[in-house]
């Protein structure tokens, strides 16, 4: 699947394209087949989204994951900071990550 | 230390509103993201993995504790409790939002801080010696020096749009601290005739193509100097390559024609604009070392050391140096605990440094191109007191220019630019060797990482070096030796074949192993390694 | 494109910009144009009888037409110098430091932006091609 990704123009958080907005979650990305480059410039357009980028994804039972590390670690956050990312609760977050 | 004044105060709060308005026209979409980016950089604002980072300036790595305590305060209020200190003696915050960069530069300008020309095809900070003012070997204080080029670059109207980002370095000692000579420019205070001046390199770097600069002149004097450094910019920024970005530093322009024709060319450059008036007068220059005036020592101190503890004399052997003055030290503060983050501190803890600083150190502190902090003043009898405060912050790793001193990028963990990760490398091999005795049994052994080829973590001036490569979508990591960033400035030698996360660490320590065996009496592994050259090393490696 | 936008109190000059090697190839020309990566100092026999010399930048981040301003002030044109092409609103007041006192913007300049833009700094720390006095001046007079 392809994805669309970015980051938010204010906070410079790290946001997936739902179909329908933006999502700090890459759980909830959505398949853009090949509407992505069309959605990032409408949505770069409208200020809702920095830098846009369409991606390569994997589709399996926990939601898409990013086929590039790189997008991986942007998914959930420093891999050397646990406490930092998205998920800090849980120990086992980042096993996808790397 | 240099004090702002009514003109440096106007010119800092003009940039902060200068911003404001640019940031408010981002946001209000006047201007689109390719405008907006080459303004935002050139106050260190990017646009990383997570969020925003802020690179603050901190000129020639020199700061007093009100400082150190904003950038601490900033730390707790604008970004996620800590910074990271980098290899130029800045500061850089991970977790920045777009809509408060213009209020951190509001609360940065009330301690005569800003974030100017700390990115973008400009001249950056300029950096110096950690040790400068203090050191027992120097000539002079660089720093005066290094001020004035601050001052001459900072919106410098026809240098805001080089080729490619600039970098200067100056010092004022035969031991380089600061990697001088891999810097775009590289600057060395000498004596002639009773006069100091400068000696003028240019063309080094590190990057994709790494270069040791050239001598281009043995000295410029005072008189001359910043018309001298007008006429080196303006050959590059008309001559410099602007097709390819990656060939596009100075030091690809001073290769590619020759240091002699470069060296034709500034001549006269030179000649013509020497006629411009561009050169401020010995006043100013008096004007600003007065500021770097030495801080008023007590005399008749004692050089003795209680050594009772021996945890205290580890770290006083290793992290605490020589000083010019009687009775006085230079406490180097490591920021490289074993499993730490290398050059990341906390709010906490910078607030400790701080306070340390004013209360030990004449109220100065400096940031390290290692990435550590140093209190540059402090006195002999107070080191107990001083290291047992260190200690209690965690502050007190006792490793300065051992194995697990590392230089290491922020990698893949926080960079948009890298393809690996540095910083679980570094923390693997402080951990490998994380037994002290180990260490100092290796001796100094500068171990530097960088996640790409951009070379941030000075990989190729690593006695051992480590560059962090994608292959294939998994990270890869090359071996080199033989690099450094000191006097005795070479550039290391890939080994072969990368490694993965787990080889290298197992490289290096074979590597180490070499070193070991092979040793001469009071040779470093540097030393060893250019005596007995590769093939021993990479039979142990490879074989 | 509309008119320039000139800080200039003469009148414009109408005649056409030629290129650099026509200019230097025949001609009574009186305006040029220079490309970013030509040598402004080819201009600097025949200043006197130039009107208009017009700096061409076809990417705001080509930096070389700061270089080429200064140079043909340093040696004394005094004629309009003009600044074409990627010209973005927070250049220009660095491009006036240089000696560009007119400009034709690809895009539109808001002028209340522009205006600001002028006016935010009152020091300079260095000598420039503009009657700015550098800080180190009025330090020590």
């Amino acid at each position: 699947m392809r994805i669309l990704t970015g980051n938010d123009l204010v906070t410079g958080d790290v946001t997936w394209w739902t179909g329908s907005g933006w999502s700090r979650h890459v759980e909830d990305a959505a398949d853009v087949g090949d509407q992505g480059e069309a959605i990032a410039q409408a949505e770069e357009g409208a200020r809702r989204v920095n830098a846009p980028y369409v991606i390569d994804a994997a589709e399996t039972a926990d939601g898409p994951r990013p086929a590039h590390i790189k997008d991986r670690i942007r998914a959930l956050g420093p891999t050397v900071r646990p406490d930092l990312t998205l998920k800090p609760a849980d120990p086992n977050a980042g096993s996808w990550v790397i | 230390m240099y004090k702002y004044d009514e003109y440096d105060h106007s010119i800092v709060a003009a940039r902060v509103e200068e911003f404001r308005d640019q940031v408010n026209r981002r946001l209000a979409g006047q201007i689109t993201e390719d405008q907006f980016k080459p303004l935002r950089l050139m106050n260190g604002l990017y646009l990383q993995l997570h969020a925003y980072m802020l690179r603050v300036a901190v000129p020639y790595g020199t700061l007093d504790s009100r400082q150190m305590h904003m950038l601490a305060h900033i730390a707790r209020k604008y970004d996620r409790g800590y910074g990271h200190f980098t290899t130029r003696q800045n500061i850089q915050y991970n977790w920045i939002k777009l809509a408060d960069a213009p209020d951190i530069l509001a609360d940065l300008a009330t301690v005569e801080m800003h974030a100017i020309q700390t990115s973008g095809n400009c001249i950056r900070n300029i950096s110096s010696d950690q040790y400068a003012g203090a050191a027992a070997d120097e000539l002079t204080d660089p720093r005066p020096w290094a001020e004035l080029l601050r001052q001459w670059s900072s919106f410098h109207p026809e240098f805001s749009y080089l080729p490619r980002k600039f970098k200067i370095a100056v010092i004022a000692a035969d031991e380089d601290r600061a990697a001088m000579r891999l810097h775009d420019i590289g600057l060395q205070v000498v004596e002639r005739g009773g006069q100091h001046g400068v000696a003028v390199y240019v063309g080094g770097g590190m990057g994709r193509t790494p270069m040791v600069a050239p001598l281009i002149k043995d000295f410029v004097p005072f008189e001359d100097f910043l018309s001298y450094m007008e006429a080196c910019l303006r050959v590059y920024n008309r001559y410099g390559r602007r097709d390819n970005i990656y060939k596009a530093r100075i030091k690809i322009l001073v290769h590619e024609i020759g240091a002699d024709k470069y060296r034709d060319e500034v001549e006269a450059e030179f000649a013509e604009v020497k006629k411009l008036d561009l050169d401020p007068p010995r006043a100013e220059f008096d004007r600003i070392a007065a500021y770097f005036a030495p801080p008023p020592y007590e005399t008749g101190l004692s050089d003795a050391i209680d050594r009772g503890d021996p945890d205290f004399a580890v770290w006083l052997d290793q992290n605490v140096a020589a000083h010019k003055a009687p009775g006085y030290a230079i406490v180097n503060i490591s920021l490289k605990p074993v499993g730490g983050i290398p050059g990341d501190a906390s709010a906490d803890q910078i607030d400790v440094m701080a306070d340390l600083a004013r209360d030990y150190s004449f109220d100065e502190l400096r940031v390290t191109h290692a990435q550590n902090i140093v209190l540059p003043h402090v006195r002999k009898a107070d080191l107990p007191a001083i290291w047992q405060k260190l200690a209690d912050a965690g502050l007190a790793e006792a490793n300065l220019d051992l194995i697990s001193d590392i230089i290491a990028c922020p990698g893949l963990d926080y960079c948009s630019l890298a393809n690996a990760r540095s910083i679980p490398v570094a923390q693997k091999i402080a951990q490998r060797f994380s037994d002290l005795g180990r260490q100092r049994e290796l001796g100094e052994l500068k171990l530097k990482i960088s996640g790409c080829i951009n070379a941030c973590g000075h990989h190729h001036a690593g006695h051992i070096g480590i560059l962090g490569v994608d292959r294939k979508g998994t990270e890869n990591y090359q071996l080199l030796l033989g690099g450094s960033g000191a006097e005795d400035v070479s550039l290391g030698t890939i080994t072969g074949p990368g490694f993965s996360e787990d080889g290298i660490v197992d490289a290096v320590e074979k590597a180490t192993d070499v070193y070991l065996r092979e040793r001469a009496e009071g040779e470093r592994f540097l030393d060893t390694y250019r005596r007995v050259g590769m093939a021993p090393f990479k039979e142990a490696i490879y074989g | 494109m509309g008119d320039p936008l000139r800080f200039r109190a003469d009148e414009p000059h109408d005649e056409p910009a030629v290129t650099l090697d026509a200019f230097l190839g025949q001609s009574n020309a009186t305006a040029v144009r220079i490309e970013s990566g030509e040598d402004a100092r080819a201009l600097l026999p025949h200043l006197d009888r130039i009107a208009l010399v017009e700096v061409s930048f076809p990417k705001f981040r080509d930096g070389r037409g700061y270089s080429s301003a200064r140079i043909l002030r340093e040696a004394g044109y005094a004629g309009e110098l003009r600044a074409q092409g990627d010209v973005l609103v927070d250049q220009i007041p660095l491009m006036r430091r240089c000696g560009f006192d007119s400009f034709a913007p690809e895009a539109p300049v808001d002028e209340a932006v522009l205006a600001a833009a002028l006016a935010r700094y009152d020091h300079h720390y260095q000598r420039a091609a503009d009657p700015a006095v550098p800080v180190w001046k009025l330090r020590h007079g």
